[in-house]
Order: C-alpha cells, then structure tokens, then sequence
C-alpha cells in the first residue's frame, strides 16, 4: 500500500514541477519567475524525501537541507536586487 | 511494519501531495502576482510538512533511529516560507506589478 501511495504521490509532485516550469516560462513579470523557482525547489526538496523513502536509505537528506538553505538565501538575494538594484550596498 | 503505520505513511503522503498540486495549480491559474503568492505557501508549510512526517514515520517503523535532518528541514521552511514570500511582496510592490481589474486600494501609491 505504501509502493501506491508513493507512486501516486510521486506523480503529483511531479506534475507540480511541470506547472512551476509553465509559470516560470510565462511568467509574466519577474517576480512570478522568482516565485516560480523558490516552487520549484520546494518541489526538489519533496521529491528528495521521497527518493529516500523509495530507496529505503536516509543519505540524501542532507542534501534536502542545502537546497532548502540554498534556496532561501538565492530567493531573499533575488528580492533584493529586484527592489533596491544591488544585493549588498 | 504494523498496518496502523502504513494507514499512517500512506495517509500523509497522499495529503502532502495533493497539497503541493494543489499549491503549484494556483500558482498556474490564479490571474495576477498578489494573488499567486497565496498558493505555493501552502504547498511549503503543509504539504512538504506531512511528507516530512510520513518520512519520520516510516523510518522510525522501519527499526532506524530518528534522525535530526527531517527535523531541521521542517523547522527551517516552516521560518522562511512567510518571510520570502513577504519579501517577494515588497519587491512586487516597489517595481509596480500590475493588479487585477477589481483590487480596492493601492495603499504603496501614498
């Protein structure tokens, strides 16, 4: 029962991260791009764990928790620079 | 594994996935940026949130000892969903997106 659910929710997350692509390719102003791709690594973050439930193995968390600091830093450094023109004044 | 952990795992990961469907549609469907803000946040708190758990779960059921990396994770997107998305809102607001027809107000023009 668990081998279905994962499969199942495999799938979504990763139906997910194919809407994230749209937007971020239609996106209209910047903005929505950089909201498109904090998604997406959002989306990364989900599809590590459940790789690790898949496989059985807890190895692959730390990288969940880089892209999840990665992540943040590059998102709050891209809402910089688009508000004041530089990231660090 | 007992069947009340399964019921459990397979429970929160089906939750935390169709919360992140639903988060990544809004961010597809909904007409302009203050609007689709409102859904990839919940994707972040709540549906990578039971994944995490149903991963906590399903290796504490499976014998192995419960380590502190799903824990931080958690802890560290439940901090700074709000804040990015709070930041991205300014951004937003100082470049001037465009609103949809009917927003009441623009309370960054004063």
């Amino acid at each position: 029962m668990i081998t279905t659910a994962l499969y199942l929710t495999i799938g979504m997350v990763t139906l997910a991260a194919l809407l994230n692509v749209y937007r971020l390719i239609k996106g209209p102003d910047e903005p929505d791009r950089v909201l498109a791709i904090d998604t997406l690594n959002i989306n990364a973050i989900a599809l590590i764990i459940l790789l690790g439930i898949t496989l059985g193995t807890r190895m692959y968390l730390e990288s969940a928790l880089l892209i999840a600091v990665m992540g943040f830093v590059s998102t709050v450094a891209m809402a910089k620079y688009l508000k004041r023109g530089s990231v660090i004044e | 594994m007992s069947p009340f952990a399964e019921y459990a795992i397979s429970a929160l990961l089906l939750f935390g996935g169709v919360f992140t469907l639903i988060g990544a549609i809004g961010l597809a469907r909904l007409p302009d940026f203050y609007t689709r803000l409102h859904g990839p946040t919940k994707a972040t708190t709540v549906g990578v949130g039971a994944i995490m758990l149903s991963s906590v779960i399903y290796f504490s059921a499976i014998g192995e000892e419960i380590g502190i990396s799903e824990i931080l994770i958690t802890v560290f997107l439940l901090m700074t969903a709000p804040v990015s998305a709070n930041i991205l809102a300014k951004a937003a607001m100082h470049i001037g997106v465009q609103t949809v027809k009917n927003t009441q107000g623009k309370p960054w023009e004063q």
